[in-house]
C-alpha cells in the first residue's frame, strides 16, 4: 500500500455524529508504527468524550496500514466489546482487511503448558535452589572424574584401543602450536619481573639478588601457572568449543549408538595430550621466563652472562623444577578435563557452545589458581 | 474417542496378523529436564515395514526416537529391539542390539575431523576383524550405492546437505543392519534430491527387507513412500493416530489428522 506522507494522521469526527448517539469515525494518513500511538490516543479519548451508543469507523481515506495498526484495531475492537459499544469498521480494503486477519491477536495460539509470566521466587528457595544445583553439580563433575579414572584405567590394559593418531594432533595443537605465545609471554614476564626488581634492588646495591628473585618466581610460580593459564585459553576453550559443536551436531550420539564412548573416544586422548605436553610447556616457558631476567641483568645490571647464570642456578635447586612439573600435570588435568567436561554438557543447538566454551576458560583458570594456593600452603609445610 | 476406535479398525485392517515385532515400545513416559514429552506411548514395528513417525514441530519425534535406539533413558516403561531390552541389556545383548540397527540423524552426525571414507568406516573400525582392503572396498561400495562414489576424501565440511544425509545413510548401512532410523531425512533437501531420497529408501526396503522407521514431517514422502504412519501430538503428547495414510487422509474424524494429512492449517 502506498504510503501517504502528506496527509497528516488522524481521526476525523464526522459531522452526523450524536453526543451520546451514534458516531461515525474516519481515518485518515497512516496508520502505522509511527502514528499509531497518536492514532490509538484520539480514538480512546473520542469514546470518552463522546459516550457513544455505536461506533463506525470509515477505512476510505486510510492511506496505509500494517502490523501495529491491526494490533490497535484489535485492542480497540476488544475495548469496545467490553464496554457493550457496537463497533463497525466500513470501506475496509481488501489488503487491510487481511492484514488484520493476519495480525488478530485472538488467533495466537497460547500454549497451555508454557509457563507465563516471571514466576514468582522468594530468597530463600533461591538459595536453596542454589545450593542443591551445587550439590547436584559436584555429583555431576565428580561421576565425570570417576569415568575418566576407570576409562584410563581400561586403556592401560587395552593400549591398542586408543586413538594414538586423535591424541598426537591434539598434542600439536596443545604444544606446538602454542610454543610462540608460550615463549612470547614468558620472556615478557620475565622481563617485567627482572626489571621490577632491579628499580627497588639497585640502590640498596643487591642487583644480584634480580637474577634469584626471578629464577625463584619463574621456576617455582609463574612458567607453570602462567603455561596453565595460557592453555587454557588456547586449548581448553577449543576442547569445550569442539566437543561442544559435535554434541550439537549428534555426532555425540551417533558414538554412541555405533559404540563408541565418548569418553574414550574423545576425552581421553585430549586429557592425556594436555597431561604429556604441558609440563613439557612449563619447561619452555621457565627457560624463557629466565631469559628475560637475563636480557634486563646484562643490559640494565651490567652483570655478565656467567654472573647471572650461576646466580640463578645457584637460587633454583632441581626439587623446584620437579615441583614446578608436579604443578603443571595437575593444571594439565584440570584445563582438558574442564574442556571436555563443559563440551559434553552443551545441550542442543550452537548457542550453548558459546556458553561452554567460556565456562571451559573461567572454571579451568579458577580451578588452577585454587590448586596454587593449595600447593603453596602444602609444599611451604613439607 | 470415536477417532481413536475408528483408528483402531483400521489398524486391524492393515497389519496381517502374524508379521513379526522386531521394535517393541511398552508404555513409555518420557520426561526431558522435568518436563513430560510422550506420555505412555505404545507401538509395535513389524520387520520390513516403512514405518513413518509424523507429527508437528515439537511434537516429540525425535525424543521418541531417541528412546527408542537408547539414547534416552524412559522415565517409566521399556523398549526392545528384537526381543532384547535397550536400556537394560549387558554388554553382549547391547552389542547384538547396536549391531541390529543404524540411524541417520537429523543434522547428519557425521564426524567433522573424520573424511567420508573415515566416518562410513566407523562401525566397522576394530569389533570385526576384516581386512584392510575388504574394509576399503564395502565402505566404497556403501558410498557409490547413495551416489557418493568419488568423494571418499572429502570432510563433512566440504558438502552440500543432501550430501551430508547421503553419507550418513551409507554409513548407517555399512554393517547392513536389519532396521534404519531416520530422522527427517528430507529436511533441508530440494524436492528432487528428496524424491531421490525416497527411491533410495523404498530401494533398501525391498532389496534387503531393511525395516524403516522415519521421523518426518515430509508430506510428499509421507504419502508416497510410508506404509503406516503414527502420528504423534504435542498437546496429548501421545499417539492420536495410526494406519496407512491414504486411508487416514480420507477416513480420518480427527481434525488434526486430516489437517496435518492434507497440508492446511487448523
Ligand atoms: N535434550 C532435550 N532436553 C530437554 N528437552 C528436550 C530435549 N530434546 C527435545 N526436548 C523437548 O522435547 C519436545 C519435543 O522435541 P522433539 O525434538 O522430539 O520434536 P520433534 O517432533 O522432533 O520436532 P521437529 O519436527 O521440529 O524436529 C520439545 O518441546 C523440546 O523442547
Ligand atoms: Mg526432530
Amino acid at each position: 500500500m502506498m504510503m501517504t506522507t502528506e496527509v497528516e494522521p488522524t481521526v476525523l469526527v464526522d459531522a452526523a455524529s450524536v453526543q451520546g448517539g451514534p458516531v461515525l469515525l474516519s481515518l485518515r494518513g497512516a496508520m502505522s508504527l509511527d502514528t499509531i500511538s497518536t492514532i490509538s490516543h484520539r480514538l480512546y479519548s473520542l469514546v470518552e468524550e463522546m459516550n457513544p451508543s455505536d461506533i463506525t469507523i470509515d477505512f476510505s481515506s486510510l492511506g496505509y496500514f500494517d502490523s501495529a495498526g491491526a494490533l490497535v484495531m484489535a485492542r480497540f475492537r476488544h475495548e469496545m466489546e467490553r464496554r457493550g459499544i457496537p463497533l463497525k469498521l466500513v470501506n475496509v480494503s481488501e489488503e487491510t482487511r487481511r492484514i488484520m486477519e493476519l495480525f488478530d491477536p485472538d488467533r495466537i495460539e497460547v500454549h497451555a503448558d508454557m509457563p507465563s509470566g516471571e514466576p514468582q521466587i522468594s530468597m530463600l528457595e533461591i538459595i536453596g535452589g542454589g545450593a542443591r544445583a551445587m550439590v547436584v553439580k559436584t555429583i555431576i563433575v565428580m561421576g565425570f572424574i570417576g569415568d575418566v579414572v576407570r576409562s584410563i584405567g581400561y586403556f592401560l590394559f587395552h593400549p591398542r584401543e586408543l586413538r594414538w593418531k586423535d591424541m598426537v594432533t591434539n598434542m600439536k595443537l596443545v604444544g606446538a602450536d602454542g610454543l610462540p605465545i608460550v615463549a612470547l609471554i614468558s620472556f615478557l614476564v620475565g622481563l617485567i619481573i627482572a626489571f621490577m626488581s632491579s628499580l627497588q634492588l639497585k640502590p640498596l646495591g643487591g642487583d644480584i639478588f634480580v637474577a634469584s628473585l626471578v629464577g625463584i618466581a619463574i621456576v617455582k610460580e609463574l612458567g607453570p601457572l602462567m603455561t596453565a593459564i595460557i592453555v587454557a585459553g588456547r586449548s581448553g576453550s577449543a576442547f569445550a568449543a569442539e566437543i561442544g559443536a559435535m554434541v550439537a551436531n549428534e555426532e555425540i550420539d551417533a558414538l554412541y549408538i555405533m559404540g563408541f564412548e565418548p569418553m574414550r573416544f574423545l576425552v581421553i586422548p585430549r586429557l592425556l595430550a594436555a597431561l604429556a605436553v604441558v609440563p613439557l610447556l612449563a619447561l619452555y616457558a621457565d627457560f624463557f621466563g629466565l631469559f628475560g631476567g637475563l636480557v634486563v641483568g646484562m643490559l640494565g645490571l651490567d652483570m655478565t652472562l656467567i654472573t647471572y647464570v650461576n646466580q640463578t642456578g645457584e637460587s633454583i635447586v632441581l626439587s623446584d623444577v620437579f615441583t614446578g612439573l608436579i604443578k603443571s600435570i595437575v593444571f594439565a588435568a584440570i584445563v582438558g578435563g574442564s574442556g571436555c567436561y563443559h563440551g559434553l554438557r552443551v545441550k542442543r543447538g550452537a548457542e550453548g557452545v558459546g556458553r561452554a566454551t567460556t565456562a571451559a576458560v573461567v572454571s579451568a583458570i579458577f580451578f588452577i589458581i585454587l590448586a596454587d594456593s593449595i600447593f603453596a600452603v602444602v609444599l611451604h609445610y613439607i | 474417542m470415536i477417532m481413536k476406535n475408528i483408528d483402531l479398525v483400521e489398524k486391524e485392517k492393515n497389519v496381517s496378523p502374524g508379521r513379526e515385532v522386531i521394535v517393541r515400545v511398552e508404555n513409555l513416559t518420557a520426561r526431558l529436564e522435568g518436563n513430560t514429552i510422550l506420555k505412555d506411548i505404545n507401538l509395535e514395528v513389524h520387520r520390513g515395514e516403512r514405518l513413518f513417525i509424523v507429527g508437528r514441530s515439537g511434537s516429540g519425534k525425535t525424543v521418541l526416537m531417541k528412546h527408542m535406539i537408547g539414547l534416552f533413558r524412559p522415565a517409566e516403561g521399556k523398549v526392545t529391539i528384537k526381543g532384547m531390552d535397550v536400556h537394560g541389556a549387558d554388554e553382549r545383548e547391547l552389542a547384538e542390539i547396536r549391531r541390529s540397527f543404524g540411524v541417520l540423524f537429523q543434522s547428519g552426525g557425521l564426524l567433522g575431523s573424520m573424511t567420508l571414507e573415515e566416518n562410513t568406516a566407523l562401525p566397522l573400525t576394530d569389533r570385526f576383524d576384516i581386512p584392510e582392503d575388504l574394509r576399503e572396498e564395502l565402505v566404497r561400495m556403501k558410498l557409490a550405492m547413495v551416489d557418493l562414489a568419488g568423494y571418499e576424501h572429502l570432510f563433512p565440511a566440504e558438502l552440500s546437505g543432501g550430501m551430508k544425509k547421503r553419507a550418513g545413510l551409507a554409513r548407517a548401512m555399512v554393517l547392513d543392519p536389519e532396521i534404519l532410523f531416520f530422522d527427517e531425512p528430507s529436511s533441508g533437501l530440494d524436492p528432487v534430491t528428496s524424491a531421490e531420497l525416497d527411491r533410495t529408501i523404498v530401494g533398501i526396503n525391498e532389496g534387503m527387507g531393511t525395516t524403516m522407521v522415519i521421523v518426518s514431517h515430509e508430506l510428499s514422502s509421507i504419502l508416497a513412500i510410508g506404509q503406516r504412519i503414527i502420528m504423534l501430538d504435542g498437546d496429548e503428547k501421545a499417539i492420536i493416530a495410526e494406519g496407512e495414510p491414504r486411508y487416514l487422509l480420507e477416513n480420518s474424524a480427527d481434525r488434526r489428522v486430516v489437517a496435518f494429512l492434507s497440508r492446511s492449517a487448523d
